[in-house]
């Protein structure tokens, strides 16, 4: 086994060995033939549910990886939303040019994030200071983007339209003889799933590697790190940028995926929610992560379509109990709880060690 | 005579924005620099105090007093939030801006549900007086100097009075405060309970110019974070001055460019300030008289 792919298992990431990567591959197989079972109202559903997960890891690899917690990740999803909007109906859906509209949207949210984080890090921007400045970033772009609603404000034949949004951009297309290929319903199902796939790998391999072990350090005693001769700004500029094109592409996807974007996807309670779903799960672990993500989009739209109006309280009573009795995250404090029983009773019988398998 | 107006009308806007960001600020800026915990249900306590004071006026109550039960209310609901859930939380920030971000959410939704999308408002007292083309709002005119009041009431409270002497020793080094004999986890309640009756009291004070809705707090937090930031920990110290320059940025811009430019500016210059002076108005200040 190649060295990169022994890093999938590591100190950072809680699940190892064979059974947990059984029934990781079981969930993920099962996942991918579920449009062969389900009507395509709840494969449109699950996409959405998956859209949000690559903000969500973003910000556990800033926040619970590398302890810099930026609060406006949202500024970066506007920014890649509104960008693949502006294009794609600039451009249209000809060709290869949604690819390109989305390149460009994914390469945006890398620039901003540089200058900010640049701005940030080398300018000696520190603690709940970095959450201050990127909050303050996502609420310019809202006031931004809400005072655009006049004619004066086109790019091309693309409207911004002010607070109630810009909609009707066109879905990713592939030219492929004479039926191009759409990436809509069960074609944009997989795709977003193949991408959560990838990333979560990839952030695995990441955290597990030399780079994700210095995170760890800077978390932990940023002089310290800087001490024993790490670049710590430089560190943390790359995450940022790491943390913020995830971020991009959950804006992407999500505009994909209703074909609208509107500025309060930039307001202060869209910032908040990537925080309460990595808070909730557990934000030092990307596999807890996932899981809180997906779990309380589909909670809290499950509340909303029933029309209950107690979806937000019920979403504010879970954070508060998950702070106040499991403030390392609820799937991470119970993880650790099953452990620890099985170690307890493990204690006397010899530990066989198990080479850590992929 | 009209420049003299034009003058004027400039004025009243920077009084009215110097006023509104003093009075946000308050609250969280004792919060915050005591007690270092970020409050943001900052809002939902300004919302809380502007909904008692609505109702318990509507209910027969001169406004004085209904202003006075909307303070205490919200300083009630901050003593017992701080007892239940805030006192866990000292020198956790992450996990206090998650909490209180919770809490927040459960007061907007809530307040929604129990009072609906909106209540009847009240009618600004006092009138309005007219020069030249343009009509100003007595009321208006008079929060600038409500919000000076108030700053040299907590003045007095912090510098004169038991608690405030109290309460500076355990910011200063909270081990020997209470090595000397003060109880530091009550000088923590309370000034929790200050802090959240400063922000209900920004509420009462704006309940007659405003309609109360129960997302009215997000209309305040932003502007509160804006002015504790650019003022620093020291409240006394920053935040008259912070409000001063914030205020004339965005009384400026709004007056060119529209007011939602002038909010644009104000995030701006909060970012400026976070980068160039970390520790706000008041941190520059006493580093330049040498103290601290």
């Amino acid at each position: 086994m190649p060295r990169w792919l022994a890093l999938l298992d590591g100190p950072q990431t809680l699940g190892r060995g064979p059974a947990f990567w059984s029934v990781f591959g079981v969930i993920a197989v099962a996942t991918a033939l579920l449009p062969t079972f389900v009507n395509a109202f709840a494969i449109t559903n699950l996409t959405y549910f998956l859209v949000w997960v690559f903000m969500a890891l973003g910000l556990s690899l800033i926040w619970g990886y590398s302890g810099i917690l930026s609060f406006g990740q949202t500024a970066f999803f506007g920014l890649a939303g509104y960008a693949y909007g502006v294009i794609s109906i600039n451009l249209g859906d000809a060709g290869l040019w949604t690819w390109f509209a989305l390149l460009v949207s994914l390469i945006l949210p890398i620039v901003l994030a540089v200058v900010l984080g640049y701005f940030m890090f080398y300018g000696g921007v520190r603690d709940v200071f970095v959450g201050i400045v990127t909050l303050s970033i996502t609420l310019v772009f809202e006031t931004f983007m809400a005072q655009t609603a006049g004619p004066e404000w086109t790019i091309g034949s693309a409207r911004l339209n002010g607070f109630n949004g810009m909609s009707n951009m066109p879905p990713l297309t592939f030219p492929w003889g004479e039926s191009p290929i759409i990436f809509d319903g069960p074609a944009f199902f997989w795709l977003v799933l193949a991408l959560v796939v990838v990333v979560y790998l990839g952030l695995r391999i990441l955290v597990n590697s030399r780079f994700g072990n210095v995170l760890v350090a800077i978390r932990e005693n940023p002089d310290r790190a800087e001490m024993l001769g790490y670049n710590v700004r430089l560190y943390q500029l790359l995450v940022f940028v790491i943390g913020s094109v995830l971020a991009g592409m959950s804006g992407v996807l999500y505009t994909l995926w209703g074909s609208y974007i509107t500025p309060s996807s930039m307001g202060l309670t869209a910032a908040a929610l990537p925080i309460i779903w990595v808070a909730a799960g557990g934000r030092k672990d990307l596999t807890a992560t996932l899981l809180a993500t997906v779990l309380l989009t589909w909670l809290s739209q499950q509340l909303a379509v029933k029309g209950n109006q107690y979806a937000l309280i019920w979403m504010g009573a879970i954070l508060l109990v998950v702070v106040l009795f499991a403030p390392e995250g609820l799937f991470v404090t119970l993880w650790k709880k099953l452990r620890g029983r099985k170690r307890t009773r493990q204690a006397t019988a010899p530990k066989a060690v198990s080479s850590p398998s992929a | 005579m009209s420049f003299l107006v034009q003058a004027y009308a400039f004025f009243y806007q920077f009084a009215d924005s110097f006023a509104f960001l003093v009075l946000c600020g308050l609250g969280l800026a004792i919060i915050f620099g005591m007690m270092g915990v970020i409050n943001l249900a900052h809002g939902e306590f300004i919302m809380c105090g502007a909904y008692v004071t609505v109702l318990s006026a509507r209910a027969g109550l001169p406004l004085p007093f209904a202003m006075l039960c909307g303070t205490l209310a919200a300083g009630l609901v901050g003593l017992i939030l701080e007892f239940l859930i805030i006192r866990r939380l000292y020198h956790r920030l992450f996990d206090s801006i998650v909490a209180t971000w919770a809490l927040s959410l459960i007061a907007t939704q809530g307040m929604l549900i129990v009072a609906g999308p909106s209540i009847e408002g009240l009618k600004t007292p006092f009138g309005s007086f007219e020069l030249g083309d343009y009509s100003f709002s007595v009321y208006r005119a008079l929060l600038p100097l409500v919000a000076l009041l108030l700053l040299g009431a907590l003045y007095w409270l912090f510098v004169r009075t038991r608690f405030g002497i109290y309460s500076r020793a355990t910011i200063q080094d909270a081990d020997m405060a209470r090595a000397l004999g003060a109880n530091t986890s009550r000088i923590y309640s309370q000034t929790f309970a200050l802090g959240a009756a400063l922000a209900g009291l920004t509420g009462a004070l704006y309940a007659p110019t405003m309609t109360a809705v129960p997302t009215m707090g997000q209309a305040f937090i932003v502007q509160s974070f804006v002015s504790v930031v650019v003022s620093g920990a020291d409240v006394m110290l920053g935040l008259a001055p912070a409000a001063a320059v914030l205020a004339f940025i965005q009384s400026l811009l709004t007056k060119s460019y529209g007011q939602l430019i002038g909010q644009i500016g104000l995030l701006l210059t909060v970012i400026v300030v976070v980068r160039v002076l970390p520790k706000g108005i008041s941190g520059w200040f006493l580093q330049r008289s040498g103290g601290r």
